[in-house]
């Protein structure tokens, strides 16, 4: 019993604490105290500075086991052998933030002159990346952006306008321009998705796409078997579907996968961003007519010139310099550092053995 | 407490020789001087003495390893793993497990954000998810205590739970504008040093859990209701409430790690520390506590986990790949566990009883 | 979903009041380590019928309250997602209870099931004219070799299962990590007549799924038939004893571990022929899903009780739920904490019914009927 009185005097004793806490007005949301932001874009920028030889070049990617991870870090590779730098890759075999940051520590431990990273988490790799930039590295972002206070650039693989409607143009060609469409994205808190799926209904709500209706939008967590299983649903709760669009390379694998096994292969359009190494057997047999995306490659070897111009004091990060990437061509940083790679490419049966990533 | 909390920080900052000091105290402490040396003297002393060896060794040949600033990075790395392991000990030395500490960990951190968005101060927030941690462990040692269930099956279910409820708390959003003073002061370094001040709060911990364990009555009974149950509730320990209390302990120790992951990396996500119970398992039992109960020491555990953030610190710094990085924890797991078996087998079977296969 | 909870513990708990008294079998046994034991009297396997019945009534009722919801959940397309769904989780989980019948536990089988998928995925790359049997073949063989290196850990060096298995989970993911060195072998790699094994059905069943019901019988013969298999439930009720009447217990709890890796073998090989996408990634963290439908089966997590038939049924229920919700329009978040307290109520019904029994044994049957 003595005890039992105890513990109520102890919760007492805490519930006191915390009113009191609450009525003096702690720290509540919306009065930030400043930030521990980096240095980014403060500077002369010399456009003829040389670059020098040996710079120490480091792709860290979502994940080191990731197909597309891999095509861009060859890329950002064949860079790097350009400039005459030294290449690294480094990554978890999870894509975890937490795991990353671990890297980020390392790689700046190690000096490493640019970083080229595709964020797990825009905010968790945020003091991290801070950190490495005073001791002394570029920081590039690519894929997947940190929050722009905590990198120097970052290369956007196509603007949110190009990919929205490279997509909508595709489902509207393949369905005959009416019907009911769906969208299987990735997560519910993918920045990337969500933007594209905003632009993508926007541009659907005009009057030129005015017979085609958007009925439902489901996420497959980027997961194969969830977005699998999500594909299954979304075609048995909606029988009258004429397309689906899978802005996400895994969903719209597993979407592909799914219908060219099911009933309704033929019956209904499907189209998005995937890859032509996973998308190759359902274009070839029908399942897909044609999907998009960006060339992976290209975006690390961007990401790598950029970083070597950065490093070199060619640019500083300020909006509208230039610098010269390569077999690429010339780039314009635009507002808060952002570089875009260039508009996205259609994949269909006639280019897509052009292709291998 | 002064000096001996000191001790254990800066010798891990700086390049961990031995770990000896807070048990050298709490052998000052009470009379178990002699049961520690000889403790010391078997899977406790080996493991101690790999650590040195591998710190040693790291040192000489890895680049960047004997730094303070590295050796801060590694700290932060191991917090919550420390953290968590602490009672993790305990509770496993009773013959217990608990599961759910990652998932309590990712409870809170969701809770934690959506309190924080909802306006909450954090003065208020930090202790209400503590309390929210403790509320879970209780839950999981009343399934075990008064109704009986085996740990092992509770906490996979409450793991399942307690991170089902975080995605339903936070859903997949990340809540991350925590202001910098509360961010940045998480990951602040002791003045004068690259130590953070959260080793000296492990440090402290490790002490007080230390003289629980060595050198009180109640850290003597654990022992005992872990070599046999049955008997020690015939001799007047109160196990039903020994165990409640150690799973509440437990969910405390992982909410509060789940506070300071929350602003260590600055983002609230109901995904943060995914399986990161196993890690914490796996440095318990390289730390030579027996699954079974009854057997083990804090200084082995905390050997453990700083074994394995070595290795992990030193093979990354050396390029090694995250790929070896896990086989090379699986192994190091396996071996410290068949190698002692085998030697003792070899030497001269003792009439101990025979672990269940 | 809240459905799946209400009704999993009412449902069972009527039937358990109805059911008569289990007679004087097994011996009264009011502690808990020792009441497994009973899992071998006609008590204890009424229980277990009484239990099995209870996930049967569940998911009955899962799948009426969803079609009733959303008419499409039971057309034959749905069905056979179903089913192909269940597959992998359940042969698993077949595996799984078998090792934990004799206390043990085997959370390796996850990385074995990623090890075994991408050995056939670039056995497929690397030796084109392989005969796809011999492929599938060289995936199950994968599994058991992982199956072989637990056993000998376990058995011959006496190592405790969760130590060795939770290694090995780490050693063979990151196996699998080095060997795929982040190459991913998609479906084009494969020959067509493997990756359509999943789009074979027999009187419209998957063959996949058939495949499984195979396992779950064979393993259920031969566990109540056998006299080894029986051997297995007295290890896990009390190894001491069993190896006091003369059962050879290291091959007792070797042979499960070696059976269940070839099971996440075989698992890998289904899974490579219905996904068609392998990477190193393949199977990572399912081995707390396959312990969790092995539990919510009825499979005692220390052993010496439980049926594999329980413990598919298990499976079959998790793999609903994960079917269902997004049918029934439950957020998706729902998914985790529902699948975390079904587990929960599970072992606690599992703790009454028992408590029930060992009461109604000592009271001669007074509250009965």
């Amino acid at each position: 019993m003595r005890q039992r009185i105890r513990y109520g005097v102890t919760a007492a004793a805490l519930a006191g604490v915390m009113l009191a806490a609450s009525a003096c007005g702690g720290t509540t949301r919306g009065e930030d105290d400043g930030s521990g932001g980096g240095s980014g874009g403060s500077g002369e920028a010399d456009p003829d500075a040389e670059i020098p030889e040996d710079l120490a070049i480091s792709f860290l990617p979502k994940q080191l086991n990731n197909p597309y991870f891999t095509v861009a870090d060859n890329g950002g590779k064949e860079a790097v052998d350009e400039l005459g730098g030294e290449f690294k890759e480094v990554g978890p075999s999870e894509a975890n933030a937490s795991s990353q940051v671990s890297y980020i520590n390392t790689l700046s431990q190690q000096g490493s002159d640019v970083i080229a990273t595709a964020a797990n988490d825009p905010n968790a790799v945020c003091g991290a990346l801070n950190q490495a930039r005073q001791a002394g590295s570029v920081v590039v972002t690519f894929d997947s952006d940190a929050d722009p206070k905590c990198r120097d650039l970052f290369i956007n693989q196509a603007t949110s306008e190009d990919l929205a409607t490279v997509q909508v143009e595709m489902i509207a060609e393949q369905i005959g321009g009416e019907g009911e469409i769906a969208f299987l994205s990735a997560t519910p808190n993918a920045t990337n998705q969500n933007a594209w799926l905003k632009l993508m209904e926007e541009e659907l709500a005009t009057d030129e796409y005015s017979d085609i209706e958007v009925v439902d939008t489901v996420y497959g967590n980027d997961d194969d078997q969830k977005s699998f299983n999500e594909m299954q649903g979304l075609l048995q709760t909606h029988p009258d579907l004429a397309g689906v669009v899978s802005p996400t390379t895994v969903g719209l694998a597993a979407a592909a996968r799914y219908l060219g096994s099911s009933d309704y292969k033929g019956e209904v359009a499907l189209t998005g961003l995937g890859t032509p190494n996973q998308m190759r057997e359902y274009v070839k047999n029908d399942t897909v007519e044609e999907f998009a995306l960006w060339d992976p490659a290209d975006l690390g070897y961007l990401a790598a010139y950029a970083g070597a111009s950065q490093a070199a004091g060619r640019i500083t990060g300020e909006k509208g310099q230039t610098f010269e990437a390569g077999r690429l061509g010339e780039y314009e940083i635009g507002a808060d550092g952002e570089i875009v790679l260039g508009p996205p490419t259609v994949f269909n049966k006639d280019n897509i053995d052009d292709y291998d990533f | 407490m002064g000096p001996e909390v000191d001790d254990p920080t800066t010798s891990a900052a700086a390049a961990p020789p031995e770990r000896p000091a807070p048990t050298a105290r709490v052998g000052a402490v009470g009379s178990a001087g002699s049961a520690l040396r000889s403790l010391l003297r078997t899977r406790e002393a080996s493991i101690v003495g790999v650590l040195v060896a591998s710190v040693l060794g790291a040192s000489l040949m890895v680049d960047g390893f004997a730094t303070g600033r590295n050796a801060g990075f590694l700290i932060l790395d191991v917090t919550a793993i420390a953290l968590i392991a602490l009672p993790m000990t305990l509770v496993i030395i009773t013959g217990e497990i608990d599961l759910s500490v990652a998932s309590t960990l990712g409870l809170t951190s969701a809770v934690m954000g959506q309190l924080w968005v909802a306006g909450l101060p954090l003065e208020a927030i930090v202790p209400l998810c503590v309390l929210l941690g403790s509320a879970l462990g209780a839950l999981n040692g009343l399934l075990v205590t008064v109704a009986g269930l085996p740990s092992l099956a509770v906490t996979i279910g409450s793991m399942a739970m307690y991170r089902g409820l975080a995605y339903v708390v936070l859903g997949d959003r990340a809540v991350a504008d925590f202001p910098f003073s509360w961010t940045g002061g998480a990951t602040a370094r002791l003045p004068g040093t690259d130590v953070p001040w959260i080793a000296l709060l492990i440090a402290v911990l490790a002490v007080v859990f230390g003289i629980l364990l060595h050198a009180t009555p109640v850290g003597r009974s654990l022992y005992a209701i872990g070599s046999n149950d049955e008997a020690t509730r015939f001799s007047g320990i109160s196990v039903r409430w020994t165990k409640l209390w150690l799973f509440v302990v437990s969910g405390t120790v992982a909410a509060g790690a789940g506070v300071f992951w929350t602003l260590q990396y600055g983002s609230a996500r109901a995904d943060n520390a995914f399986g990161l119970e196993l890690s914490v398992v796996a440095a318990v039992l390289l730390g030579g506590v027996s699954i079974f109960g009854g057997r083990g020491a804090l200084v082995g555990v905390l050997a453990g986990v700083l074994l394995l953030g070595t290795i992990r610190n030193a093979l990354m710094l050396a390029d090694v790949s995250s790929d070896v990085l896990d086989i090379v924890t699986g192994l190091l797991l396996v071996v410290s566990v068949v190698l002692p078996t085998t030697l003792a087998r070899v030497r001269e079977r003792r009439p101990r009883p025979a672990p269940p296969s | 979903m809240s459905g799946t909870e209400e009704t999993g513990a009412p449902a069972a708990g009527t039937a358990a009041r109805t059911g008569p008294p289990g007679a004087a079998a097994g011996e009264a046994a009011p502690q808990p380590p020792k009441e497994h034991g009973a899992g071998d009297g006609r008590a204890g396997r009424r229980i277990r019928q009484v239990r099995e019945l209870g996930i049967l009534l569940a998911l009955a009722l899962l799948v009426a309250v969803t079609t009733l919801a959303n008419p499409g959940f039971l057309s034959g397309q749905s069905v056979r997602d179903l089913l192909l769904g269940a597959t992998l989780l359940t042969i698993l989980a077949v595996g799984q209870s078998m090792v934990l019948i004799t206390r043990n536990v085997d959370l390796s089988v996850g990385s074995v099931m990623g090890l075994s998928a991408f050995a056939v995925g670039v056995t497929f790359v690397s030796l084109p004219g392989l005969p796809t049997p011999i492929v599938m073949a060289i995936g199950v063989l994968v599994g058991t070799l992982c199956g072989v290196v637990n056993g000998v850990l376990v058995a011959a060096a006496r190592v405790p299962a969760l130590v060795v298995t939770l290694g090995t989970l780490y050693m063979f993911r990151g196996i699998d990590y080095w060997w795929a060195g982040g190459r991913q072998i998609n479906a084009a790699d494969m020959p067509d007549g493997f990756l359509g094994l999943a789009r074979i059905t027999l009187f419209g069943i998957p063959l996949p799924a058939v495949v499984a019901l195979a396992v779950v019988l064979a393993a259920g013969w031969y566990l109540r038939n056998y006299r080894s298999g029986r051997e297995l439930y007295a290890v896990g009720s009390e190894p001491a004893a069993a190896r006091l009447v003369g059962i050879p217990v290291d091959r007792r709890v070797f042979a499960p571990f070696v059976i269940n890796g070839s099971l996440a073998g075989l698992a890998g090989v289904l899974y490579a022929a219905r996904f068609g996408t392998l990477d190193a990634t393949v199977g990572t963290g399912l081995e707390l899903e396959v312990v969790a439908a092995a539990v919510v089966g009825g499979v005692a997590i220390f052993g010496g009780s439980g049926t594999v038939y329980g413990a598919a049924l298990g499976a079959l229920l998790l793999s609903t739920i994960d079917a269902a919700l997004p049918m029934l329009q439950v957020g998706s978040f729902w998914q985790q904490a529902v699948v975390g307290l079904l587990i929960l109520v599970s072992i606690g019904l599992d703790r009454l019914l028992a408590v029930r029994a060992a009461r109604r044994l000592r009271g001669g049957g007074s509250r009965g009927a």
